[in-house]
């Protein structure tokens, strides 16, 4: 099963509620999947580069962090505790030097961007979205999961979204059957993914993609091309909102589109309780079809 | 007219409800509010009653159906009217993929568009399409009439067994085993009779008869591929 939402904010009024509707959509679908929720929000005021890290020991990680980071990259750093995950915002090119420091403590670091942030853990949804305060994030649009665990076990890490590439998230209904392969074609690439999950393969191959110039329909679609198996596909790029399913579409989609909206949700139910859902075009995604939306 | 809100009422307490109506039953008309896409509305009904759901509905609406006619005035998510037994199923909106599997008996009117694997392994039921239906429709399908006002998507009616299949538009492609087939009169008179059932406006003389070559009925090697 798993429960994917997705909501791409037209008009600029909006922003302000879009943690809260996201939310809202995310526990509607909790009963798909149990196991780990996760959402990727993309805020409106950039301040500047921005890293989202985790630690499975938040108390002792975190302490002092500003202090260490500020030391490590000789810049000036800003770090806001949020439960387990942290937003560090600091210069682009202070990023490497970050990462370095933060690889040697051990701490994972799960996107990074200008627009997005991502927060994920192993719980239901509506426990994780109380954790992070989800419901009161601002921002244009977002992508959220629910997770039941199918490829690899149920760990923070093993939750969705997952980012390979900076601003760009992805989420994933079904299982892949090709991604060991995958994986290694996009290791020799030099992209080195994390973990041993299927889903991260797709976010990486479509990382690969827009890496190599493709818009993100072209890299979309090409997921109907290179990738075996079963999916939906909710993806998120700085600016872009896309979804594609795989030609037998096994997996359940529905689409509405407002003047004020996009919205994406594995059932009806997820979209049930939008503004304006009753005059809303709501549609069924076609089976190996690409839709996006870029602003 | 009883009024059930599903705001108030919770889905098990509305179906059993409606599933304890006798045939003999005075209260014949029932209305659903607020069905915001929950699943299994309207399941297991047995006896000659209205019920009209206002507004979409999500996993497995009217599933088991006998006798009752239920109508949802929205769209209805996936296996709509699963395993159907008698009555009647309308759907004003679209239908999500495998609506009216398995069906034995009744009629299933989609107003709008049916995705994929519409009328799946169909044993009886009748289906009236208005629009397009998706892919891997009539997959298996045995007895029963399958009527398409618009397109149909690929494998149309693949590894058919006896269901009679009826499109008016496009066939993307054909299934395995499944053919174009004569139109007999005795075939046009059942199209009349099911297009005047569901209120659709069209005429049996515009559609195309598909049905199976029987060539898989019994295991030849030629056709070993097929499988």
């Amino acid at each position: 099963m798993c429960g994917i939402v997705g909501l791409f904010l037209k008009k600029e009024e909006l922003h302000p509620r879009l943690g809260d509707l996201l939310t809202d959509m995310l526990v509607t679908m909790t009963d798909r999947g149990p196991d780990s929720a996760g959402i990727a929000i993309y805020g409106d005021d950039a301040d500047g580069f921005k890293m989202t890290i985790q630690s499975d020991r938040p108390g002792i990680d975190f302490a002092g962090l500003q202090g260490a980071l500020e030391e490590a990259t000789g810049e000036r750093v800003t770090v806001r505790v949020l439960d387990t995950h942290a937003v560090i915002a600091l210069p682009e090119t202070a990023e490497a030097a970050a990462r370095a420091f933060l690889g040697e403590r051990g701490i994972r670091i799960m996107g990074s961007g200008h627009a997005m942030e991502i927060f994920k853990e192993v719980g239901l949804p509506k426990d994780v979205a109380a954790r992070f305060g989800l419901r009161a994030m601002g921002g244009s649009h977002g992508i959220g999961h629910t997770r039941m665990a199918t490829e690899s076990a149920v760990t923070t890490l093993g939750a969705h979204p997952f980012s390979t590439g900076a601003d760009q998230c992805l989420v994933h209904n079904g299982s892949l059957s090709n991604h060991n392969a995958v994986r290694r074609e996009l290791v020799r690439k030099g992209f080195a993914p994390q973990t041993q999950n299927d889903t991260e393969v797709a976010a990486c191959y479509i990382s690969s993609r827009l890496a190599e110039g493709a818009n993100l329909g072209t890299a979309l679609e090409g997921t109907l091309a290179d990738l075996d198996g079963f999916f939906t596909f909710v993806v998120g790029t700085r600016n872009g909102f896309g979804v594609v399913r795989d030609p037998v579409a096994c997996k359940p989609a529905v689409m509405a589109e407002t003047d004020d909206y996009v919205a994406f949700g594995s059932e009806y139910r997820a979209l049930a309780n939008l503004p304006g859902i009753e005059t809303a075009r709501v549609w069924e995604p076609e089976p190996a079809t690409v839709y996006f939306w870029e602003r | 007219m009883q009024t059930i809100d599903m705001a108030q009422t919770p889905l098990r307490e509305l179906n059993s409800q409606l599933q304890a109506q006798a045939r003999t039953t005075n209260q014949t008309s029932w209305t659903i509010e607020n069905p915001k896409g929950a699943h299994a509305i309207a399941v297991g009904l047995d006896a000659p009653i209205e019920v009209t759901v206002k507004g979409s509905t999500g996993y497995y609406c009217a599933g088991m159906n006998k006798q009752a006619t239920v109508k949802v005035t929205g769209s209805a998510g996936p296996g709509v009217a699963e395993n159907m037994m008698s009555g009647t199923v309308i759907i004003e909106g679209d239908a999500s993929q495998y609506a009216g599997a398995t069906g034995q008996g009744g009629l299933l009117v989609i107003k709008g568009n049916a995705s994929s694997r519409c009328g799946i392994s169909m044993k009886g039921i009748d289906i009236v399409v208005f629009g397009n239906i998706g892919h891997m429709s009539a997959f298996m399908a045995q007895s029963g009439n399958l009527v398409v006002l618009g397109d149909a998507g690929e494998a149309l009616g693949d590894s058919l067994y006896e269901a009679r299949l009826f499109v008016r538009g496009s066939v993307k492609s054909l299934g395995a085993d499944c053919i174009e087939k004569e139109m007999r009169p005795e075939h046009l008179e059942i199209l009349r009779d099911l297009l005047a059932r569901s209120g659709a406006d069209a005429k049996p003389e515009e559609f195309k008869r598909y049905g199976s070559a029987r060539k898989l009925y019994n295991f030849h090697v030629d056709h070993a591929g097929e499988y």
